[in-house]
């Protein structure tokens, strides 16, 4: 089937292996990811003040291109492009008045009649594809690795939104039991991994990677699992900055679950892109034995 | 004793009448802060409440009491909506909202809080470009 893909800057740039492992993934299970036509950047964080229309108009005029490819599904890999997609959907649909006034506003685009449904890739895996499937098709479990997930913040909430349950979600650790980890948990797993505050205020978003993955080390996981191209960062990144503030502490690898999956239907590794990250993420895998797990 | 230390923008030229400023946040974010009843589970689930010079909870109370001094708090700045305190509250007050049309007051009187020229040529490279779309929406009008 063909998936209709929305990239987002960050997939382009330093997300590339996001990018690159979900394409492989997607294309294992039998669909093709097909970028969107004359995507622009959605804006990122969505408008919050009810008279701002002027920021819906990014995420609205790459929903009306999604129309006008006739299709009725857009397809996310980033966390905050997807919210915020899904937001000025939301608010398209509950308000016609503001939607009237967007569509005025727009001189060259068709108006946008309110047809297309916002996916994650996420929710994609777990609705269509299923997680039974999936578990079918692996090939080396992630047998021995006990692996955190973490939501963060774009997943969950607003609840007009959300993916899953605000407060305990399950998406990720289902995916992670079907592929044959151990799921650990934490409550830190639903909280702010310190977002935009990575370029202005290092050490604070140090101090909640530090927060964040000590807590899961505590409880003995040796990975953590998430999603979003900026958690990412700031949990591997800013988490293996976080050696030099505290004392005895060492950051753990951080994967996107596309990674995790990749490596788990045993694909091809290159797709992964591990190089790109701060935390060697291959040296747990080969520790752990993933590469010569085989099912049972 | 004042809790609040910085100082963004001088409240007092911002000639706001008496009780204009809740007024003017309750049309920017479209919520009640009237029906707020300072029950703290906004500043309980809070991922930022150690940096934060007032509580989310005491944010509301002082828009309430028109103290305008609010507006130099930092918390206004720390808060990335996360929406967990919006998801949590009790009496379903948007505060992430709320937070979000303090910022946009600002803002709109043409002050910035991140002056972009400071910002590094390392940072640019490293760092996702998404952080910086946000941290622009955010933190500069």
């Amino acid at each position: 089937m063909k998936l209709l893909y929305y990239p987002g800057c960050t997939l382009k740039t330093s997300a590339k292996n996001l990018e690159k492992s979900a394409f492989c993934v997607a294309e294992a299970l039998g669909h093709e990811m097909v970028e969107m036509k004359d995507w622009t950047c959605c804006g990122v964080a969505s408008s919050l003040t009810d008279d701002d229309l002027m920021h819906h108009l990014a995420p609205l005029r790459n929903l009306i291109h999604v129309e006008d490819e006739g299709e009725e599904r857009i397809v996310a890999l980033c966390d905050m492009c997807c919210n915020t997609l899904k937001q000025t959907n939301f608010r398209v649909k509950e308000k016609p008045d503001d939607l009237e006034t967007l569509n005025l506003f727009m001189d060259r685009e068709n108006d946008y009649k309110g047809t297309v449904k916002v996916m994650h890739f996420l929710e994609f895996l777990r609705d269509e594809v299923g997680f039974k499937t999936l578990k079918k098709m692996v090939k080396n479990p992630l047998k021995g690795m006990k692996i955190m997930p973490y939501y963060g913040c774009m997943l969950l909430r607003p609840r007009e939104v959300a993916i899953d349950d605000a407060e305990e979600p399950t998406i990720m650790g289902d995916l992670l039991k079907s592929l044959g980890a151990e799921v650990i948990d934490n409550p830190f797993k639903i909280e702010c991994c310190g977002s935009y505050h990575t370029i202005e205020e290092k050490k604070l978003v140090s101090d909640r990677a530090y927060r964040i993955t000590k807590f899961a080390i505590d409880r003995g996981a040796d990975a953590i699992m998430l999603s979003c191209p900026l958690c990412r960062f700031n949990l591997d990144v800013r988490g293996k900055e976080a050696e030099k503030i505290y004392n005895n502490y060492k950051q753990i690898p951080v994967y996107y679950y596309s990674q995790l999956i990749t490596v788990a239907l045993g694909l091809d590794l290159k797709n992964c892109g591990f190089g790109d990250h701060a935390v060697d993420p291959v040296l747990l895998l080969k520790k752990k034995g993933v590469f010569e797990n085989k099912r049972e | 004793m004042n809790k609040i230390k910085g100082k963004i923008v001088d409240e007092n030229s911002l000639k706001l009448k008496k009780g204009e400023l809740a007024k003017e946040v309750e049309e920017l974010s479209g919520e009640n802060l009237f029906g707020c009843y300072q029950c703290g589970t906004c500043s309980a689930g809070c991922p930022y409440i150690e940096e934060m010079d007032l509580t989310p909870d005491e944010v509301i109370r002082y828009l309430i009491l028109d103290r305008k001094e609010v507006l130099n708090s930092k918390t206004i700045w720390l808060c990335s909506s996360c929406f967990t305190c919006a998801e949590r509250c009790p009496r379903d007050i948007n505060i992430t909202k709320i937070m979000e049309a303090l910022r946009q007051i600002i803002l709109r009187k043409n002050i910035d809080k991140t002056k972009l020229t400071k910002l590094t040529k390392e940072e640019k490279e490293v760092i996702p470009q998404l952080a910086f779309v946000c941290l622009f929406r955010k933190n500069v009008g």
